[in-house]
């Protein structure tokens, strides 16, 4: 187990080392930056005139229907990953296995296809 | 204090704070970023259990993938989130309760467990030492529990069928691209001569 | 780790699920490709492929274990099956007249319905906790789907989304309490659990493992109290998904509820039956009383699905093989009234072609359709449970297990809220009856017809045609469980 643990430790001295400066770059400007604010200078600034609306707009319902089909293909590939380190063990039946598999998620991408999904209009 | 238990200490810290943070969080931007850390340290978790193939997956698909799909989810919504949150003090003490009683039933079963004596003996798969987690996935996934994993692409296509169903419209009257009709154009399609009798236009 | 799949011949048992799956995908390509075919084809198609799995699946009695112990097929996954596919082709069927007006009218509906159905079969055979949330999982997402299909209208998508958020939750429930049943067991095959459970070594961990699971499968079920999604639903949804939710996903789940009680928990039986005789009990109760103030058809409907479940549920209390032969007996009886109550709503149309959907506009129904009002009528008494009617049979049965079992108070509870909602089924027979007509109704179609005759047909001839048969199915069902 500590051997596996002792694999990750660059990832972990990372992230560490990622924290620290993420957290130092945030918290150096609160204790040494002059401050100042009035609500002239805090307002939002939009080409001069005052801001038409809030920064958060909507998004388009669309964006919400790629995002649905990609994470199905995610999910796919992340299941075809241990077939690729278990190949030579897995055999011709693992490959007809993951065949199949793959055979049903290309029929929906074929549906989304004819559907029309794919394109953004 | 080894190491790795001062590592679970820290990850299940900033997981559950997370957590709380989440429902806590005023502005739902933040929750879903909250919700990203703490997927980050349930990763964490999972590879000090050793489960690394399931840890880079919930990196790679949660936080890659399903935290995107919530962002979009929160920024498509035009709701006044403060006037949803005008209801939660009155139920907030009926959730409390029942939060409070789940706890104590956790607490009771984390409590009491212990393994039935020579549950190891009979587990279904033994895990050998020295296989790779990612490959000991392999090698169960395709063969033993082909059944399961045909049913996942079940699954997966009535996801995308169903999204589609309910979130796909096309616009009316909109010019589409089609490459093949486009491409495959005659010039007896696309040009027409017409004679024009001089003097009279057309 | 070789998988125990040797050759095709080997799955044999698995034949109408491979049907089934290879069906849906050939129909959602034929769909896909035949060039502007209408929905209710696809339609038509779909209830053939259902029926020709229901001929495999009765002609091919082949049975065993299979993928290494993930799917069982015995007499009752069978019996199940049978039920599960019965119910869904019969709701595809008394769809075709109005899918149009329910917003139903595309054919992914029929490929989400058979995919919805082989989730059904799949946690019917389901042996072991994965394969069980596989199929629940592939069965609730396409029902979600089903149930805000008809986008525009608002009632649907709420329908859609509260299905969806307390499925999840349910879902989220059933996994934790398969996670605790895997860790204080070491197994996650359902006839393995067994071997790891005795009566001195049940440990609080798992029992609340098999509380948890058992809450979740209740979910779906909507025994009460995890009942509260259904009048919304059932209301919300087009009214032929209503049919199907009512019918075929409370079969598959109500199997699945016999199977791991009775199959993985048996040693516990004491610790379970108390769960089963507490829904069964709240469920009747509640429901005989929040259907009387019910206006909606719809939502009278739910009510009385869920009322029905805590009688079926009666008979499981018993934990006995007469029981669960019982329960089987009622599930069939229940599914059949069902289908019929449904058919005779979706044949009641205004003239101008609104679907009529309150009681108090079935005013009159017996002076301007004598047949529906007639159907209407039989169905209301055999749901009471008044001899000779099929549902008397029904009640009679699993009434009888308690008995067997000294669950005396149970059984009187049960017979008191037959009484109680007695009361609302009666009130729609008055107001077809004795209240004036009001409104106009449009022409019965074909096929509804034909269902509510044949419905009306094998719950009034009950006990002379099919009792004999559907008794011995189910007893042999039941006895390969035990």
């Amino acid at each position: 187990m500590n051997e596996l643990l002792s694999n990750y430790l660059p990832i972990l001295i990372f992230v560490g080392l990622a924290a620290v400066i993420g957290l130092a770059l945030m918290i150096a400007p609160f204790v040494i930056a002059y401050k100042k604010p009035d609500p002239e200078k805090v307002s939002a600034f939009e080409a001069g005139f005052d801001a038409f609306d809030d920064a958060r707009m909507k998004f388009d319902v669309r964006f919400y229907l790629v995002s649905i089909l990609f994470i199905v293909f995610d999910l796919e590939v992340a299941l075809l990953f241990p077939w690729a380190v278990a190949f030579r063990e897995v055999g011709w039946f693992g490959f007809w296995s993951v065949m199949i598999f793959l055979g049903v998620l290309t029929i929906g991408f074929i549906y989304e296809w004819k559907k029309g999904a794919l394109e953004w209009d | 204090m080894t190491l790795p238990l001062f590592f679970f200490y820290v990850f299940s810290v900033i997981t559950v704070a997370s957590a709380l943070m989440v429902i806590a969080a005023r502005n739902p931007v933040h929750s879903v970023l909250f919700l990203i850390l703490a997927f980050v340290n349930s990763a964490g978790l999972f590879m000090l259990a050793g489960a690394e193939f399931l840890a880079l997956i919930l990196i790679v698909v949660y936080v890659g993938a399903v935290a995107v799909l919530f962002l979009f989810v929160t920024m498509m919504l035009d709701v006044d989130f403060a006037s949803l949150r005008q209801g939660m003090l009155q139920y907030a003490p009926v959730g409390v309760v029942v939060g409070v009683i789940l706890l104590l039933e956790l607490l009771l079963v984390g409590g009491s467990f212990v393994l039935p004596t020579g549950v190891e003996a009979t587990a279904m798969v033994p895990i050998e030492q020295g296989v790779q987690n990612t490959k000991a996935i392999g090698q169960l996934l395709y063969t033993r529990y082909v059944f399961l994993f045909q049913g996942a692409a079940g699954i997966l296509l009535v996801a995308m069928i169903g999204a589609i169903v309910l979130t796909l419209r096309h616009k009316s009257n909109v010019k589409r691209q089609d490459v093949f009709r486009q491409t495959g154009r005659k010039r007896s399609e696309g040009v027409e001569l017409v004679k024009v009798k001089s003097g009279q236009g057309l | 780790m070789q998988s125990d799949v040797t050759s095709f011949a080997s799955l044999a048992p698995a034949y109408p699920e491979l049907l089934m799956a290879v069906g849906a995908v050939v129909v959602l390509l034929l769909a896909l490709f035949w060039k502007n075919v209408r929905p209710g084809v696809i339609a038509v198609v779909a209830i053939v492929l259902l029926l020709a799995t229901l001929a495999v699946l009765v002609l091919q009695p082949a049975s065993g274990v299979l993928f290494n112990g993930i799917v069982i097929v015995d007499g009752f996954a069978r019996y199940m099956k049978a039920l599960v596919l019965g119910a869904a082709a019969a709701t595809v069927m008394i769809s075709l007249s109005n899918s149009k007006e329910h917003g139903i009218d595309k054919f992914e509906y029929s490929v989400l319905v058979l995919l919805a159905t082989l989730g059904m079969m799949i946690m019917v055979s389901a042996n072991d906790l994965m394969s069980l949330y596989i199929g629940l999982e592939l069965q609730s997402l396409a029902l979600y789907v089903v149930a805000a299909m008809k986008r525009e209208d608002p009632r649907a998508a709420e329908a859609g989304i509260k299905y969806f958020v307390l499925g999840a939750l349910s879902s989220g429930m059933l996994l934790y309490g398969a996670s605790l049943v895997y860790g204080f067991t070491g197994t996650t095959q359902l006839d393995q659990i067994v071997a790891a459970i005795t009566l001195e070594t049940r440990s609080i961990g798992l029992i609340f493992g098999m509380v948890f699971l058992l809450a979740g499968i209740a979910f779906k079920i909507s025994a009460v109290p995890f009942h509260m999604w259904t009048p919304d639903v059932y209301e919300g949804a087009p009214t032929p998904v209503t049919a199907f939710f009512a019918a075929a996903p409370k079969v598959a789940a109500m199997a699945l509820f016999i199977r791991v009680t009775t199959v993985s928990f048996g040693p516990i039986t004491k610790d379970w039956q108390q769960i089963v005789i507490f829904l069964s009990i709240a469920s009747m109760v509640l429901a005989s009383f929040a259907a009387i103030g019910q206006d909606n058809l719809k939502r009278l409907l739910a009510y009385s699905s869920i009322g029905h479940v805590g009688f079926a549920l009666v008979g499981l209390s018993a934990g006995t093989a007469v029981g669960v032969e019982g329960v089987a007996v009622y599930m069939a009886i229940y599914v059949a009234m069902t289908v019929g109550i449904f058919a005779c709503v979706l044949a009641l149309r205004t003239e101008d072609g609104r679907p009529v959907e309150t009681i108090t506009a079935l005013a009159g129904l017996a002076q301007r359709k004598p047949f529906v009002a007639a159907i209407i009528a039989i169905l209301m008494f055999s749901l009471i449970g008044l001899p000779p009617l099929a549902g008397f049979f029904a009640k009679w049965q699993v009434f009888l297990a308690a008995v067997e079992q000294n669950l005396f108070v149970l059984a009187v509870i049960g017979v008191l809220a037959s009484a109680v909602s007695a009361f609302y089924y009666l009130r729609i027979i008055k107001v077809m009856y004795f209240d004036e007509p009001v409104a106009k109704f449009a022409a019965v179609p074909g096929e509804l017809t034909a269902v509510m005759a044949g419905v009306g047909f094998l719950i009034v001839t009950y006990f002379f045609t099919v009792a004999r048969p559907l008794t011995d199915a189910a007893h042999a069902a039941a006895g390969s469980l035990f």
